[in-house]
Protein backbone atom coordinates (compact mmCIF):
# COMPACT_ATOMS: atom_id res chain seq x y z
CA UNK A 1 0.00 0.00 0.00
CA UNK A 2 1.46 3.46 -1.05
CA UNK A 3 2.47 5.90 2.27
CA UNK A 4 -0.71 8.42 0.71
CA UNK A 5 -2.94 5.53 1.60
CA UNK A 6 -1.87 4.34 4.64
CA UNK A 7 -2.19 7.58 6.39
CA UNK A 8 -5.52 8.19 4.42
CA UNK A 9 -6.54 4.71 6.48
CA UNK A 10 -4.64 5.70 9.71
CA UNK A 11 -6.47 9.11 9.99
CA UNK A 12 -9.87 7.01 9.21
CA UNK A 13 -8.82 4.74 12.31
CA UNK A 14 -8.35 8.36 14.33
CA UNK A 15 -11.45 9.68 13.67
CA UNK A 16 -13.46 6.76 14.81
CA UNK A 17 -11.72 7.13 18.19
CA UNK A 18 -13.91 10.51 18.25
CA UNK A 19 -16.46 8.94 20.66
CA UNK A 20 -13.80 8.86 23.55
CA UNK A 21 -12.99 12.25 23.78
CA UNK A 22 -16.28 14.20 23.14
CA UNK A 23 -19.95 14.74 23.72
CA UNK A 24 -22.65 15.01 21.82
CA UNK A 25 -21.55 18.09 19.92
CA UNK A 26 -18.27 16.27 19.20
CA UNK A 27 -20.40 13.72 17.69
CA UNK A 28 -22.31 15.86 15.75
CA UNK A 29 -19.28 17.26 13.88
CA UNK A 30 -17.75 14.30 13.52
CA UNK A 31 -20.94 12.80 11.23
CA UNK A 32 -20.76 15.81 9.33
CA UNK A 33 -17.09 15.31 8.79
CA UNK A 34 -17.55 11.76 7.82
CA UNK A 35 -20.24 13.06 5.47
CA UNK A 36 -18.73 15.69 3.99
CA UNK A 37 -15.52 13.46 3.45
CA UNK A 38 -17.66 10.81 1.73
CA UNK A 39 -18.47 13.72 -0.37
CA UNK A 40 -15.19 14.55 -1.37
CA UNK A 41 -13.57 11.32 -1.69
CA UNK A 42 -16.94 10.43 -4.13
CA UNK A 43 -16.49 14.03 -6.15
CA UNK A 44 -12.68 13.22 -6.60
CA UNK A 45 -13.46 10.20 -8.72
CA UNK A 46 -14.96 12.31 -11.38
CA UNK A 47 -13.77 15.34 -11.02
CA UNK A 48 -10.59 14.65 -9.63
CA UNK A 49 -9.46 10.98 -11.38
CA UNK A 50 -11.11 11.92 -15.36
CA UNK A 51 -11.10 15.57 -15.27
CA UNK A 52 -15.32 16.35 -15.07
CA UNK A 53 -15.81 18.76 -13.18
CA UNK A 54 -19.45 17.40 -11.73
CA UNK A 55 -22.00 20.11 -9.74
CA UNK A 56 -24.49 16.75 -9.10
CA UNK A 57 -23.65 15.70 -5.58
CA UNK A 58 -26.15 17.83 -4.36
CA UNK A 59 -28.58 15.76 -6.94
CA UNK A 60 -27.16 12.04 -5.36
CA UNK A 61 -27.50 13.65 -1.90
CA UNK A 62 -31.15 14.69 -2.32
CA UNK A 63 -31.99 11.61 -4.33
CA UNK A 64 -30.62 9.03 -1.57
CA UNK A 65 -32.40 11.19 1.08
CA UNK A 66 -35.20 11.15 -0.44
CA UNK A 67 -35.39 7.47 -1.56
CA UNK A 68 -34.05 6.37 1.60
CA UNK A 69 -37.26 8.66 3.94
CA UNK A 70 -39.86 7.23 1.20
CA UNK A 71 -38.21 3.77 2.03
CA UNK A 72 -38.08 3.98 5.54
CA UNK A 73 -41.49 5.36 5.67
CA UNK A 74 -42.36 2.55 4.02
CA UNK A 75 -41.30 0.07 6.62
CA UNK A 76 -37.67 -0.84 5.59
CA UNK A 77 -34.88 -0.93 7.66
CA UNK A 78 -32.29 2.08 7.92
CA UNK A 79 -29.60 -0.58 6.51
CA UNK A 80 -31.46 -1.65 3.36
CA UNK A 81 -33.52 1.28 3.00
CA UNK A 82 -29.37 2.95 2.73
CA UNK A 83 -28.23 0.24 0.68
CA UNK A 84 -31.08 -0.06 -2.10
CA UNK A 85 -30.48 4.07 -2.63
CA UNK A 86 -27.24 3.63 -3.28
CA UNK A 87 -27.80 1.12 -5.69
CA UNK A 88 -30.09 2.86 -7.43
CA UNK A 89 -27.95 5.97 -7.60
CA UNK A 90 -25.36 4.15 -8.82
CA UNK A 91 -27.62 2.49 -11.75
CA UNK A 92 -29.33 5.83 -12.53
CA UNK A 93 -26.24 7.58 -12.64
CA UNK A 94 -24.64 5.16 -14.74
CA UNK A 95 -27.16 5.59 -17.11
CA UNK A 96 -27.30 8.81 -17.09
CA UNK A 97 -23.52 9.70 -17.14
CA UNK A 98 -23.32 7.94 -20.79
CA UNK A 99 -25.17 10.98 -21.90
CA UNK A 100 -24.25 13.66 -20.02
CA UNK A 101 -20.15 13.11 -19.90
CA UNK A 102 -20.83 13.47 -24.06
CA UNK A 103 -20.47 17.49 -22.66
CA UNK A 104 -16.88 18.44 -21.56
CA UNK A 105 -15.73 21.39 -19.38
CA UNK A 106 -18.32 24.36 -18.67
CA UNK A 107 -21.27 22.45 -20.94
CA UNK A 108 -21.07 19.29 -18.90
CA UNK A 109 -20.71 21.39 -15.33
CA UNK A 110 -23.80 23.21 -16.26
CA UNK A 111 -25.61 19.82 -17.29
CA UNK A 112 -24.83 18.47 -14.05
CA UNK A 113 -25.61 21.62 -12.25
CA UNK A 114 -29.31 21.17 -14.07
CA UNK A 115 -29.84 17.84 -12.89
CA UNK A 116 -29.63 19.29 -9.25
CA UNK A 117 -32.84 21.37 -10.43
CA UNK A 118 -35.13 18.33 -12.22
CA UNK A 119 -34.99 16.98 -9.20
CA UNK A 120 -35.58 18.98 -6.81
CA UNK A 121 -38.81 20.06 -9.36
CA UNK A 122 -39.92 16.24 -9.40
CA UNK A 123 -39.59 15.75 -5.79
CA UNK A 124 -41.90 19.29 -5.06
CA UNK A 125 -44.47 18.01 -7.57
CA UNK A 126 -44.80 14.44 -6.65
CA UNK A 127 -46.55 15.58 -3.27
CA UNK A 128 -48.13 11.93 -2.98
CA UNK A 129 -44.71 10.14 -2.59
CA UNK A 130 -42.82 13.29 -0.70
CA UNK A 131 -44.66 15.74 0.89
CA UNK A 132 -43.56 17.83 -1.85
CA UNK A 133 -42.60 21.54 -0.29
CA UNK A 134 -43.84 20.80 2.97
CA UNK A 135 -41.13 18.27 3.84
CA UNK A 136 -40.91 14.78 4.33
CA UNK A 137 -41.18 13.06 8.24
CA UNK A 138 -38.83 10.09 8.54
CA UNK A 139 -40.09 7.56 11.11
CA UNK A 140 -37.36 7.54 14.52
CA UNK A 141 -34.86 5.00 13.99
CA UNK A 142 -33.48 3.05 16.93
CA UNK A 143 -33.78 6.28 18.97
CA UNK A 144 -33.37 5.01 22.39
CA UNK A 145 -31.79 8.72 23.83
CA UNK A 146 -29.71 11.10 22.53
CA UNK A 147 -26.31 9.99 23.07
CA UNK A 148 -26.86 6.24 21.74
CA UNK A 149 -28.80 7.70 18.75
CA UNK A 150 -25.29 10.36 18.22
CA UNK A 151 -23.59 7.42 18.53
CA UNK A 152 -25.37 5.01 16.10
CA UNK A 153 -25.71 7.76 13.62
CA UNK A 154 -22.17 8.94 13.83
CA UNK A 155 -20.45 5.30 13.30
CA UNK A 156 -23.02 4.66 10.39
CA UNK A 157 -21.66 7.20 8.62
CA UNK A 158 -18.14 6.12 9.56
CA UNK A 159 -18.67 2.72 7.78
CA UNK A 160 -20.02 4.48 5.17
CA UNK A 161 -16.84 6.68 4.85
CA UNK A 162 -14.40 3.81 4.70
CA UNK A 163 -16.27 1.82 2.56
CA UNK A 164 -16.21 4.94 0.14
CA UNK A 165 -12.25 5.43 0.91
CA UNK A 166 -11.84 1.82 0.49
CA UNK A 167 -13.53 1.71 -2.84
CA UNK A 168 -12.12 4.83 -3.81
CA UNK A 169 -8.32 3.64 -3.09
CA UNK A 170 -9.45 0.54 -4.95
CA UNK A 171 -10.23 2.59 -7.97
CA UNK A 172 -7.31 4.43 -7.75
CA UNK A 173 -4.63 1.45 -8.04
CA UNK A 174 -7.08 -0.22 -10.81
CA UNK A 175 -7.20 0.07 -14.42
CA UNK A 176 -10.32 2.11 -14.23
CA UNK A 177 -8.40 4.46 -12.29
CA UNK A 178 -5.50 3.87 -14.87
CA UNK A 179 -8.13 4.51 -17.74
CA UNK A 180 -9.79 7.73 -16.03
CA UNK A 181 -6.77 8.95 -15.77
CA UNK A 182 -6.34 8.79 -19.49
CA UNK A 183 -9.26 10.59 -19.87
CA UNK A 184 -8.38 13.47 -17.75
CA UNK A 185 -4.96 13.79 -19.88
CA UNK A 186 -6.06 13.17 -23.56
CA UNK A 187 -9.43 11.81 -24.31
CA UNK A 188 -9.36 11.46 -28.47
CA UNK A 189 -5.50 9.57 -27.45
CA UNK A 190 -7.54 7.51 -25.14
CA UNK A 191 -10.11 6.32 -27.20
CA UNK A 192 -7.54 5.84 -29.78
CA UNK A 193 -5.78 3.04 -27.98
CA UNK A 194 -8.60 1.20 -27.58
CA UNK A 195 -10.11 2.77 -24.64
CA UNK A 196 -14.02 2.45 -24.37
CA UNK A 197 -14.91 6.32 -22.94
CA UNK A 198 -17.82 6.69 -22.44
CA UNK A 199 -18.28 3.13 -20.31
CA UNK A 200 -15.17 4.37 -18.26
CA UNK A 201 -16.79 8.10 -18.01
CA UNK A 202 -20.07 6.36 -16.91
CA UNK A 203 -18.64 4.21 -14.02
CA UNK A 204 -16.95 6.99 -12.78
CA UNK A 205 -20.09 9.25 -12.21
CA UNK A 206 -21.82 6.18 -11.20
CA UNK A 207 -19.34 5.30 -8.60
CA UNK A 208 -19.43 9.24 -7.51
CA UNK A 209 -23.38 9.00 -7.07
CA UNK A 210 -23.65 5.66 -5.04
CA UNK A 211 -21.69 6.83 -1.94
CA UNK A 212 -23.46 10.59 -1.76
CA UNK A 213 -26.45 8.80 -2.03
CA UNK A 214 -25.93 6.26 0.72
CA UNK A 215 -24.61 8.98 2.56
CA UNK A 216 -28.27 11.16 1.73
CA UNK A 217 -30.17 7.94 3.12
CA UNK A 218 -28.25 8.10 6.56
CA UNK A 219 -28.58 11.91 6.63
CA UNK A 220 -32.47 11.86 6.50
CA UNK A 221 -33.02 8.93 8.96
CA UNK A 222 -30.57 11.35 10.93
CA UNK A 223 -32.15 14.28 11.25
CA UNK A 224 -35.86 12.98 10.88
CA UNK A 225 -36.98 15.82 8.24
CA UNK A 226 -35.82 16.98 4.96
CA UNK A 227 -37.22 19.29 2.51
CA UNK A 228 -36.34 19.88 -0.87
CA UNK A 229 -34.29 23.07 -0.42
CA UNK A 230 -32.86 21.24 2.03
CA UNK A 231 -31.01 18.14 0.71
CA UNK A 232 -30.90 19.52 -3.06
CA UNK A 233 -28.95 22.94 -1.82
CA UNK A 234 -26.38 23.51 -4.36
CA UNK A 235 -24.31 24.45 -1.73
CA UNK A 236 -23.66 20.30 -1.30
CA UNK A 237 -22.41 20.50 -5.07
CA UNK A 238 -19.76 23.32 -4.65
CA UNK A 239 -18.37 22.32 -0.89
CA UNK A 240 -17.13 18.59 -2.25
CA UNK A 241 -15.06 20.64 -5.03
CA UNK A 242 -13.81 22.82 -2.86
CA UNK A 243 -12.83 20.49 -0.14
CA UNK A 244 -10.90 18.55 -2.79
CA UNK A 245 -8.77 21.40 -4.16
CA UNK A 246 -8.15 22.73 -0.48
CA UNK A 247 -6.55 19.14 -0.15
CA UNK A 248 -5.53 18.40 -3.44
CA UNK A 249 -7.22 17.29 -6.57
CA UNK A 250 -6.75 13.49 -7.66
CA UNK A 251 -5.80 12.73 -4.40
CA UNK A 252 -7.84 10.61 -1.95
CA UNK A 253 -5.86 11.60 1.28
CA UNK A 254 -6.47 14.85 -0.44
CA UNK A 255 -9.54 14.98 0.05
CA UNK A 256 -10.14 13.43 3.34
CA UNK A 257 -7.88 16.15 4.99
CA UNK A 258 -9.70 18.97 2.77
CA UNK A 259 -13.20 17.46 3.91
CA UNK A 260 -11.69 18.23 7.41
CA UNK A 261 -10.33 21.37 7.12
CA UNK A 262 -12.96 22.60 5.18
CA UNK A 263 -15.50 21.57 8.06
CA UNK A 264 -13.20 23.18 10.75
CA UNK A 265 -13.22 26.59 9.02
CA UNK A 266 -16.93 26.68 8.20
CA UNK A 267 -17.64 25.73 12.44
CA UNK A 268 -15.06 28.80 13.82
CA UNK A 269 -15.58 31.15 11.29
CA UNK A 270 -19.66 30.46 12.01
CA UNK A 271 -19.11 30.55 15.11
CA UNK A 272 -17.10 33.99 15.09
CA UNK A 273 -18.52 35.85 12.26
CA UNK A 274 -21.88 35.08 12.41
CA UNK A 275 -23.02 37.67 10.91
CA UNK A 276 -20.35 37.45 7.84
CA UNK A 277 -19.53 34.35 7.82
CA UNK A 278 -20.13 33.19 4.56
CA UNK A 279 -17.90 36.10 3.05
CA UNK A 280 -15.18 35.46 5.80
CA UNK A 281 -15.27 31.70 4.39
CA UNK A 282 -15.04 32.72 1.27
CA UNK A 283 -12.35 34.68 1.75
CA UNK A 284 -10.28 32.22 3.43
CA UNK A 285 -10.76 29.35 0.55
CA UNK A 286 -9.73 31.86 -1.74
CA UNK A 287 -6.66 32.56 0.10
CA UNK A 288 -5.88 28.99 0.85
CA UNK A 289 -6.17 27.95 -2.77
CA UNK A 290 -4.04 30.85 -4.04
CA UNK A 291 -1.17 30.17 -1.85
CA UNK A 292 -1.43 26.41 -1.96
CA UNK A 293 -2.81 25.90 -5.34
CA UNK A 294 -2.02 21.84 -5.37
CA UNK A 295 -3.70 22.03 -2.10
CA UNK A 296 -2.66 20.75 1.14
CA UNK A 297 -0.81 17.13 0.31
CA UNK A 298 1.54 19.32 -2.06
CA UNK A 299 3.21 20.63 1.49
CA UNK A 300 4.90 17.15 2.73
CA UNK A 301 6.02 16.77 -1.57
CA UNK A 302 7.39 20.51 -1.36
CA UNK A 303 9.25 20.22 1.84
CA UNK A 304 10.49 16.98 0.49
CA UNK A 305 11.80 18.53 -2.30
CA UNK A 306 12.93 21.47 -0.58
CA UNK A 307 14.87 19.25 1.47
CA UNK A 308 16.69 17.54 -1.71
CA UNK A 309 17.63 20.37 -3.16
CA UNK A 310 19.73 21.34 0.53
CA UNK A 311 21.36 18.41 1.26
CA UNK B 1 -1.52 -10.52 -52.70
CA UNK B 2 -4.96 -10.06 -50.33
CA UNK B 3 -6.60 -7.27 -49.71
CA UNK B 4 -6.69 -6.02 -45.62
CA UNK B 5 -8.51 -2.33 -46.12
CA UNK B 6 -11.02 -1.22 -48.77
CA UNK B 7 -12.73 2.13 -49.12
CA UNK B 8 -15.34 2.18 -51.49
CA UNK B 9 -16.55 5.89 -52.69
CA UNK B 10 -15.59 7.06 -49.22
CA UNK B 11 -16.71 10.86 -48.47
CA UNK B 12 -16.80 12.76 -45.62
CA UNK B 13 -17.19 17.16 -45.21
CA UNK B 14 -16.79 19.03 -42.25
CA UNK B 15 -20.39 21.22 -43.05
CA UNK B 16 -19.31 23.04 -46.24
CA UNK B 17 -15.59 21.36 -46.69
CA UNK B 18 -15.59 18.54 -48.74
CA UNK B 19 -12.79 16.70 -47.01
CA UNK B 20 -12.80 13.25 -49.15
CA UNK B 21 -14.45 13.11 -52.21
CA UNK B 22 -15.48 9.51 -53.31
CA UNK B 23 -11.99 7.79 -52.33
CA UNK B 24 -11.84 4.32 -53.37
CA UNK B 25 -8.68 2.21 -52.30
CA UNK B 26 -7.34 -1.15 -51.49
CA UNK B 27 -4.69 -1.83 -49.20
CA UNK B 28 -2.75 -5.12 -49.70
CA UNK B 29 -1.70 -7.35 -46.43
CA UNK B 30 1.98 -6.91 -45.85
CA UNK B 31 2.34 -3.68 -48.36
CA UNK B 32 3.87 0.10 -47.20
CA UNK B 33 1.87 2.19 -49.01
CA UNK B 34 2.67 5.78 -49.39
CA UNK B 35 -0.40 8.58 -49.32
CA UNK B 36 1.16 12.17 -50.31
CA UNK B 37 -0.50 15.38 -51.02
CA UNK B 38 -0.51 19.31 -50.02
CA UNK B 39 -1.29 20.43 -46.89
CA UNK B 40 -5.07 19.60 -46.17
CA UNK B 41 -5.57 17.25 -49.33
CA UNK B 42 -7.48 15.30 -46.42
CA UNK B 43 -5.06 12.95 -45.74
CA UNK B 44 -5.25 12.74 -41.99
CA UNK B 45 -8.92 13.21 -42.52
CA UNK B 46 -8.91 9.45 -44.45
CA UNK B 47 -7.05 7.81 -41.47
CA UNK B 48 -9.31 9.48 -38.79
CA UNK B 49 -12.18 8.23 -40.92
CA UNK B 50 -10.92 4.99 -41.09
CA UNK B 51 -10.20 5.26 -37.22
CA UNK B 52 -13.64 6.04 -36.63
CA UNK B 53 -13.10 9.35 -35.08
CA UNK B 54 -14.93 11.72 -37.94
CA UNK B 55 -16.78 8.74 -39.44
CA UNK B 56 -17.70 8.88 -43.33
CA UNK B 57 -20.75 10.48 -44.45
CA UNK B 58 -20.90 8.29 -47.57
CA UNK B 59 -19.24 5.05 -48.39
CA UNK B 60 -17.81 1.89 -46.83
CA UNK B 61 -15.15 0.77 -45.07
CA UNK B 62 -13.89 -2.81 -44.90
CA UNK B 63 -10.85 -4.13 -43.17
CA UNK B 64 -10.26 -7.93 -42.86
CA UNK B 65 -13.36 -8.68 -44.36
CA UNK B 66 -15.46 -6.65 -41.35
CA UNK B 67 -17.68 -3.92 -42.70
CA UNK B 68 -16.26 -0.78 -39.79
CA UNK B 69 -17.66 2.09 -41.35
CA UNK B 70 -19.49 3.14 -38.26
CA UNK B 71 -17.20 1.72 -35.89
CA UNK B 72 -16.06 3.37 -32.49
CA UNK B 73 -12.54 4.48 -32.39
CA UNK B 74 -11.79 2.06 -29.52
CA UNK B 75 -13.12 -1.16 -31.62
CA UNK B 76 -11.10 0.00 -34.35
CA UNK B 77 -8.13 0.07 -31.87
CA UNK B 78 -8.93 -3.18 -30.62
CA UNK B 79 -9.69 -4.93 -34.08
CA UNK B 80 -5.58 -3.92 -34.62
CA UNK B 81 -5.86 -0.54 -36.32
CA UNK B 82 -3.80 1.71 -35.23
CA UNK B 83 -2.10 5.49 -36.01
CA UNK B 84 -0.06 7.61 -35.17
CA UNK B 85 -0.83 11.44 -34.61
CA UNK B 86 0.61 14.09 -36.58
CA UNK B 87 0.71 16.28 -33.76
CA UNK B 88 1.73 14.00 -30.99
CA UNK B 89 -0.71 13.38 -28.54
CA UNK B 90 0.67 11.96 -25.56
CA UNK B 91 -0.80 11.65 -22.35
CA UNK B 92 1.75 14.28 -20.62
CA UNK B 93 1.74 13.64 -17.16
CA UNK B 94 2.07 10.01 -17.21
CA UNK B 95 5.66 8.51 -17.92
CA UNK B 96 6.73 7.30 -21.39
CA UNK B 97 6.55 3.51 -19.81
CA UNK B 98 2.72 4.54 -18.77
CA UNK B 99 1.76 6.04 -22.10
CA UNK B 100 2.81 2.83 -24.00
CA UNK B 101 1.49 0.81 -21.45
CA UNK B 102 -2.32 2.36 -21.48
CA UNK B 103 -1.86 1.76 -25.38
CA UNK B 104 -1.20 -2.52 -24.19
CA UNK B 105 -3.29 -2.22 -20.89
CA UNK B 106 -6.98 -0.81 -23.43
CA UNK B 107 -6.21 -2.59 -27.03
CA UNK B 108 -5.36 -5.99 -25.89
CA UNK B 109 -7.23 -6.65 -22.79
CA UNK B 110 -4.85 -7.14 -19.73
CA UNK B 111 -6.48 -6.96 -16.58
CA UNK B 112 -3.79 -5.24 -14.95
CA UNK B 113 -1.59 -2.15 -15.64
CA UNK B 114 1.67 -4.59 -14.33
CA UNK B 115 1.26 -6.79 -16.98
CA UNK B 116 0.87 -4.07 -19.48
CA UNK B 117 4.16 -2.34 -18.14
CA UNK B 118 5.85 -5.03 -18.45
CA UNK B 119 4.70 -5.65 -22.01
CA UNK B 120 5.10 -2.27 -22.56
CA UNK B 121 9.45 -2.23 -21.54
CA UNK B 122 9.98 -3.98 -24.71
CA UNK B 123 8.13 -1.86 -27.12
CA UNK B 124 9.78 1.13 -25.42
CA UNK B 125 13.11 -0.39 -26.49
CA UNK B 126 12.37 -1.35 -29.36
CA UNK B 127 12.05 2.59 -30.44
CA UNK B 128 15.80 3.50 -28.41
CA UNK B 129 13.56 5.10 -24.97
CA UNK B 130 13.88 2.77 -22.49
CA UNK B 131 16.35 5.22 -20.94
CA UNK B 132 13.26 7.53 -20.54
CA UNK B 133 11.07 5.11 -19.61
CA UNK B 134 10.45 7.21 -15.84
CA UNK B 135 10.48 10.46 -17.54
CA UNK B 136 7.29 12.44 -17.86
CA UNK B 137 6.26 12.34 -21.39
CA UNK B 138 6.05 15.69 -21.51
CA UNK B 139 9.38 15.97 -20.70
CA UNK B 140 11.02 14.33 -23.68
CA UNK B 141 11.81 15.82 -26.98
CA UNK B 142 9.69 16.34 -29.64
CA UNK B 143 12.00 13.74 -31.70
CA UNK B 144 11.12 11.40 -28.39
CA UNK B 145 7.52 12.00 -28.46
CA UNK B 146 7.56 11.05 -32.45
CA UNK B 147 8.99 7.47 -31.04
CA UNK B 148 6.78 7.54 -28.37
CA UNK B 149 3.31 7.35 -30.42
CA UNK B 150 5.10 4.89 -32.38
CA UNK B 151 5.68 2.34 -29.44
CA UNK B 152 1.92 3.34 -27.93
CA UNK B 153 0.84 2.29 -31.46
CA UNK B 154 3.28 -0.63 -31.92
CA UNK B 155 1.84 -1.90 -28.08
CA UNK B 156 -1.58 -2.41 -30.03
CA UNK B 157 -0.30 -5.12 -31.78
CA UNK B 158 -1.55 -3.26 -35.24
CA UNK B 159 -2.56 -4.97 -38.31
CA UNK B 160 -2.42 -2.43 -39.98
CA UNK B 161 -0.69 0.91 -38.93
CA UNK B 162 -0.85 4.51 -39.97
CA UNK B 163 2.37 6.79 -39.64
CA UNK B 164 0.77 10.20 -39.89
CA UNK B 165 3.43 12.61 -41.04
CA UNK B 166 6.27 10.63 -38.01
CA UNK B 167 9.43 12.53 -39.75
CA UNK B 168 8.04 16.30 -39.61
CA UNK B 169 10.01 18.53 -37.48
CA UNK B 170 13.07 15.78 -37.09
CA UNK B 171 16.18 16.79 -38.46
CA UNK B 172 18.29 14.66 -40.86
CA UNK B 173 19.81 11.99 -38.53
CA UNK B 174 16.29 11.31 -36.74
CA UNK B 175 14.18 11.24 -39.73
CA UNK B 176 17.19 8.23 -40.83
CA UNK B 177 17.02 6.55 -37.63
CA UNK B 178 13.02 6.50 -37.97
CA UNK B 179 13.25 5.16 -41.31
CA UNK B 180 15.13 2.79 -40.63
CA UNK B 181 12.89 1.64 -37.46
CA UNK B 182 9.87 2.17 -40.01
CA UNK B 183 11.98 -0.61 -42.46
CA UNK B 184 12.17 -3.19 -39.77
CA UNK B 185 8.57 -2.59 -38.73
CA UNK B 186 7.77 -3.77 -42.48
CA UNK B 187 9.88 -6.61 -42.22
CA UNK B 188 8.40 -7.73 -39.19
CA UNK B 189 4.66 -7.92 -42.01
CA UNK B 190 2.94 -5.30 -40.08
CA UNK B 191 0.93 -3.34 -42.97
CA UNK B 192 1.91 0.11 -43.35
CA UNK B 193 0.42 3.24 -44.20
CA UNK B 194 3.12 6.30 -44.61
CA UNK B 195 1.64 9.73 -44.60
CA UNK B 196 4.93 11.79 -45.43
CA UNK B 197 6.09 14.80 -47.49
CA UNK B 198 9.93 13.83 -47.22
CA UNK B 199 9.84 12.34 -50.92
CA UNK B 200 13.14 10.94 -50.26
CA UNK B 201 11.55 8.79 -47.35
CA UNK B 202 8.48 7.76 -49.19
CA UNK B 203 10.37 6.51 -52.51
CA UNK B 204 13.10 4.77 -50.00
CA UNK B 205 10.29 2.94 -48.41
CA UNK B 206 7.26 2.71 -49.99
CA UNK B 207 6.13 -0.54 -52.64
CA UNK B 208 2.81 1.66 -53.88
CA UNK B 209 1.88 5.31 -53.65
CA UNK B 210 -1.17 7.08 -53.27
CA UNK B 211 -1.82 10.97 -53.79
CA UNK B 212 -4.46 12.56 -52.42
CA UNK B 213 -5.17 16.15 -53.94
CA UNK B 214 -8.19 18.17 -52.56
CA UNK B 215 -10.05 15.05 -51.23
CA UNK B 216 -9.77 13.37 -54.27
CA UNK B 217 -7.29 10.50 -55.34
CA UNK B 218 -5.56 11.50 -58.22
CA UNK B 219 -3.21 8.89 -58.84
CA UNK B 220 -2.08 5.24 -57.61
CA UNK B 221 0.64 3.28 -58.60
CA UNK B 222 4.41 2.41 -58.23
CA UNK B 223 6.77 5.02 -56.91
CA UNK B 224 8.02 4.96 -60.48
CA UNK B 225 4.54 5.39 -62.30
CA UNK B 226 3.26 8.01 -59.82
CA UNK B 227 6.59 10.61 -59.22
CA UNK B 228 6.12 10.55 -63.80
CA UNK B 229 2.80 11.29 -63.67
CA UNK B 230 1.66 14.78 -64.92
CA UNK B 231 -1.14 15.43 -62.66
CA UNK B 232 1.23 14.76 -59.48
CA UNK B 233 3.52 17.01 -60.50
CA UNK B 234 1.29 19.56 -61.64
CA UNK B 235 -0.79 19.19 -58.01
CA UNK B 236 2.05 18.42 -55.64
CA UNK B 237 5.98 17.35 -56.36
CA UNK B 238 6.25 20.92 -58.23
CA UNK B 239 4.99 22.51 -55.77
CA UNK B 240 7.47 20.88 -53.44
CA UNK B 241 10.42 21.49 -55.97
CA UNK B 242 9.36 25.23 -56.40
CA UNK B 243 9.67 25.30 -52.83
CA UNK B 244 13.04 23.68 -52.00
CA UNK B 245 14.55 25.61 -55.02
CA UNK B 246 13.04 28.89 -52.85
CA UNK B 247 14.90 27.99 -49.81
CA UNK B 248 18.37 27.63 -51.69
N1 LIG C 1 -12.35 18.01 -37.54
C1 LIG C 1 -12.38 18.88 -38.58
N2 LIG C 1 -13.33 19.86 -38.62
C2 LIG C 1 -13.36 20.72 -39.65
N3 LIG C 1 -12.55 20.70 -40.70
C3 LIG C 1 -11.59 19.76 -40.73
C4 LIG C 1 -11.45 18.80 -39.67
N4 LIG C 1 -10.41 17.97 -39.95
C5 LIG C 1 -9.93 18.41 -41.14
N5 LIG C 1 -10.62 19.47 -41.60
C6 LIG C 1 -10.38 20.16 -42.87
O1 LIG C 1 -10.30 19.19 -43.88
C7 LIG C 1 -9.29 19.51 -44.80
C8 LIG C 1 -8.30 18.38 -44.90
O2 LIG C 1 -7.52 18.37 -43.73
P1 LIG C 1 -6.46 17.25 -43.40
O3 LIG C 1 -7.06 15.92 -43.60
O4 LIG C 1 -5.90 17.55 -42.06
O5 LIG C 1 -5.33 17.52 -44.49
P2 LIG C 1 -3.87 16.92 -44.62
O6 LIG C 1 -3.66 15.96 -43.51
O7 LIG C 1 -3.84 16.27 -45.96
O8 LIG C 1 -2.95 18.09 -44.56
C9 LIG C 1 -8.65 20.80 -44.32
O9 LIG C 1 -9.22 21.87 -45.06
C10 LIG C 1 -9.04 20.88 -42.89
O10 LIG C 1 -9.17 22.21 -42.46
MG1 LIG D 1 -2.33 15.96 -41.98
Amino acid sequence: MSRANLALIVLIGLIATLPLFGGAYALRLGTMACMYAIFALSWNVVGGFAGYPSFATAAFFGFGAYASGVLLGAGLPLWLAVIVSGVAALIAAGALGAALLRLRGHYFAIASLSLVEVLRELVNNATDLTGGGMGLNIPLAAGSGIMADALFFFYAMWILMLATALTVMWVAGSKLGFGLACIRQNETAASMVGLNTTLYKSLAFALSACFVASAGGIYAAWVHYIDPSDVFDILYSVKPIVMTLIGGLGSPLGALCGALVYLGLEEVVWRNYIQIHTGVLGLLIVMLLLFLPHGLVSLRLARLFGKAKHV
Amino acid sequence: MSEILRLDRVSRHFSGLQALREVTLAVNKGEVLGLIGPNGAGKTTLVNTVCGVTPASAGTITFAGQDITRIKTYQAARLGLSRTFQIVQPFAEFTALDNVAAAALFSQGHENVKTAREEARAHLSFVGLEAQAAQPAANLTLAMRKRLELAKALAMKPKLLFLDEVNAGLNSAEVERATKLIHELAASGITIVMIEHLMKVVLNVCSRIVVLHNGRLIADGTPREVINNPAVVEAYLGQQYAQRSAAR
